[in-house]
């Protein structure tokens, strides 16, 4: 079994925590993970990319193939759009659908909607309010993760107890809180 | 033993401090700066090994010269270009007779993810001639950090750790060995062979160039240099280095062919294996994340009607980072079928300075400033700052090297130009703006320095400055002398105005004028409230 995601956004979205997450469930499910990072100036508020491999077998590169992911995921919807290449016929996008305005040439809301709906799979995740819901705006990186729940190789206790092992530190609310995030975001379809 | 779950910086880290290492120097500068982060972290939680940032590349590897000449186990880390500020110790250092292990470990950055060029640190050890180790993964990194210092007192020289961005930036689970202790202190008994004054220099040249073959006899005996034969395939063969390793084996499985392969970790190469495989083959593609250097090195010791493939023919790609992808085409693979690019016009997307970032405030100035004069010139350095050269800013005209703002614009003025500006960061300014600076004095050249002090490193993830903020206007009057021409302004949109007529008055003089302009970063002021 091998599970290959693309993780997308703007630099200072969270994303390298929103693939913490994953990559500690993923290792508290016995599987082997190799996940790369973006350090340095170009995480400043540009377009961000990582690779995440999930595997039962040995993994050798860091980066995915051409073709080969099984999931983009992305916290900004233009960014969800940029590393199709990298996804395989059969993949699935799933992406926040709350544009980062960052840029002056930023497509219309319209334009970028029905980019999306062009897509072969897709979930379409509105992070921003139900992270507003379970507690917390800052949650909307739970949430993202919570909608790909359903596709990841492994179950929903496991993204719970790296919830916890990240979190605890900060208090039960806060876990309490990201767990809700997870939950809510578990069951858009 | 114990299993992390590490970034390949943090392997070399664990590697060093397992490896017994005293003493850690560097220069933070992205792949490279997450090595000494953590053995700062470690040392402090763990009272030991020592470990401080220094002003630049060149200060570092001294100090960890100076740590070896005591006989301990020094490690000084960079990124490749910071090598070539370190270059002039490194050569010497080459020299020097070495018993307390010394290691060198720099971080490439194929791609240029956050750099100036791709240089490839192989040609520098092969240069220097002293060993080089490549690990191709996060175990490789922390065991051949071990290695790197043993083979580095084995060989009486240092030994060069080569990264490059994607092993340092990428996760995965190490598995580490029990720690060895720290050498004694065991001062290097001869000093004839730390004295390179021409007459020593020439006996420990020659000493060198008679370790070569040790370290090729090294190199041909390391279980990471592994040749695998297939002896039924007469057609190929595969030679990788570092991460070329990862993406071959990748692509192997759709391989019909199942082409012998030797791979390089352990330099120089060991060319007894190397004529092995050639000799056996055809045609030898050649997988190297870097510069061509295995590919130009053995095409000496290969027979003459044996096809290479590889980078000098750009068959597999002259630029940038090897990918599971842009090696397919060497290898005879056809391209992968992915789902449908999207119709929408994607955008770029560049970096930016955050909002509310000091140095936009600064540039706000230049630019209004600038709108007014005929004639004006900005030049720029090596830092966050070097975003203000997009949109909608674009003031800078020239990013050169760490250190090149002052210079370059002294050189401009010189030429003739007018209203030259230098932007230069509080921690490049002490990393290599100083000596420049030392020059426009000397010359009393007509130029306008700008130092932008936002109180820290930001550009690497803000480390602090090697000297506080407080001390940047008396260091700058210690060289400019007492005029009115040196003053510290708030970086910030209150003082708008005051700013800019301040700038027009400096630009009017004609000589040396430096304006600090100093606002904390709004990133470590965020950090700091945490």
């Amino acid at each position: 079994m091998k599970y290959d995601i693309i993780l997308s956004g703007v630099g200072g979205q969270g994303v390298l925590s929103l693939a913490s997450v994953i990559a500690t469930a993923a290792a508290k499910a016995g599987y082997k993970v190799r996940q790369s990072e973006v350090h340095g100036m170009a995480q400043r508020g540009g377009a961000v990319m990582a690779h995440m491999r999930i595997s039962d077998g040995e993994i050798f590169s860091d980066l995915i193939g051409q073709g080969t992911a099984d999931m983009i995921l992305s916290m900004e919807p233009l960014e969800s759009l940029r590393y199709l290449s990298w996804l395989s016929p059969d993949g699935i996008v799933i992406t926040s659908t709350n544009p980062v305005i960052n840029i002056p040439n930023y497509p219309e809301e319209s334009e970028i909607k029905s980019a999306l709906d062009k897509l072969k799979t897709r979930r379409l995740v509105d992070d921003k309010t139900i992270a507003k819901e379970a507690g917390s705006v800052r949650a909307g990186n739970m949430v993202i993760v919570g909608a790909a729940a359903a596709d990841l190789p492994f179950g929903m206790d496991y993204l719970k107890a790296a919830v916890e092992s990240m979190f605890s530190r900060k208090g039960d609310e806060i876990v309490q809180v990201n767990y809700k995030a997870l939950d809510l975001g578990s069951q858009i379809s | 033993m114990s299993e992390y779950v590490v970034l390949g910086d943090e392997a070399v880290a664990l590697g060093a401090v397992h490896g017994g290492v005293s003493s850690c120097y560097g220069y933070p500068g992205t792949p490279s700066t997450e090595i000494m982060e953590y053995l700062l972290e470690y040392s402090e939680k763990e009272d030991g090994p020592f470990a401080c940032w220094s002003s630049n590349e060149k200060t570092a590897m001294e100090e960890a010269l100076g740590t070896s000449f005591a006989g301990k186990r020094a490690i000084v880390t960079m990124k490749h270009v910071g090598l070539n500020v370190a270059a002039d110790a490194f050569m010497n250092g080459a020299l020097l007779d070495i018993r307390g292990g010394l290691v060198v470990v720099v971080a490439d950055d194929p791609g240029m993810h956050s750099s100036q060029n791709e240089q490839d640190t192989r040609f520098y050890a092969d240069f220097a001639k002293i060993p080089l180790l490549e690990p191709a993964n996060q175990q490789q990194a922390y065991d051949m950090t071990r290695e790197a210092f043993d083979l580095s007192e084995k060989m009486g020289c240092p030994v060069v750790l080569r990264l490059v961005t994607r092993l340092s930036h990428s996760r995965a689970a190490i598995v580490t060995k029990e720690a060895r202790k720290e050498n004694p202190i065991n001062k290097a008994d001869n000093k004839q062979d730390w004295m390179l004054l021409p007459a020593n220099a020439r006996r420990r040249w020659d000493s060198l160039l008679g370790r070569q073959k040790d370290m090729i006899s090294y190199s041909e005996n390391s279980a990471i240099n592994a040749l695998t034969m297939n002896e039924s395939n007469k057609d190929r063969g595969i030679i990788t280095t570092g991460l070329g390793y990862n993406y071959y084996k990748e692509n192997e499985s759709e391989l019909s062919d199942n082409p012998s392969h030797l791979h390089i970790g352990v330099y120089p190469v060991p060319e007894d294996k190397i004529r092995k495989i050639a000799a056996h083959v055809k045609e030898l593609i050649i997988l190297e994340e870097g510069y061509p250097l295995v590919e130009r090195l053995i095409a000496g010791l290969l027979p003459r009607d044996l096809k290479i493939t590889g980078k000098l023919e750009n068959i597999v790609p002259l630029q940038g980072e090897l990918n599971p992808d842009n090696i397919r085409p060497a290898l005879g693979l056809p391209a992968r079928e992915s789902a449908a690019p999207s119709t929408l016009d994607l955008v770029g997307r560049p970096p930016q300075l955050c909002k509310g970032c000091p140095h936009d405030d600064t540039y706000r100035v230049i630019k209004e400033v600038q709108a007014e004069l005929e004639e004006s010139t900005v030049t720029s350095d090596i830092g966050c700052y070097a975003l203000g050269a997009l949109p909608p800013l674009s003031v800078p005209e020239t990013i050169i090297c760490m250190g090149a703002s002052i210079t370059a614009a002294k050189g401009s003025s010189e030429a003739g130009l007018n209203n030259v500006m230098a932007v230069i960061g509080d921690s490049t300014f002490l990393h290599s703006g100083l000596t420049g600076l030392v020059d426009c004095v000397s010359s009393k050249t007509d130029v306008t320095i700008i130092i932008v002090d936002n109180e820290t490193t930001a550009m690497t993830g803000g480390q602090t400055t090697i000297l506080p903020s407080s001390r940047l206007e008396g260091v700058v009057r210690g060289i400019v002398g007492e005029t009115d021409h040196v003053m510290t302004i708030p970086a910030h949109r209150k003082f708008h105005e005051e700013n800019k007529e301040k700038l027009r008055k400096e630009l009017a003089y004609k000589g040396v004028s430096v304006i600090i302009a100093v606002r904390e970063c709004i990133e470590t002021a965020r950090k700091a409230k945490k």
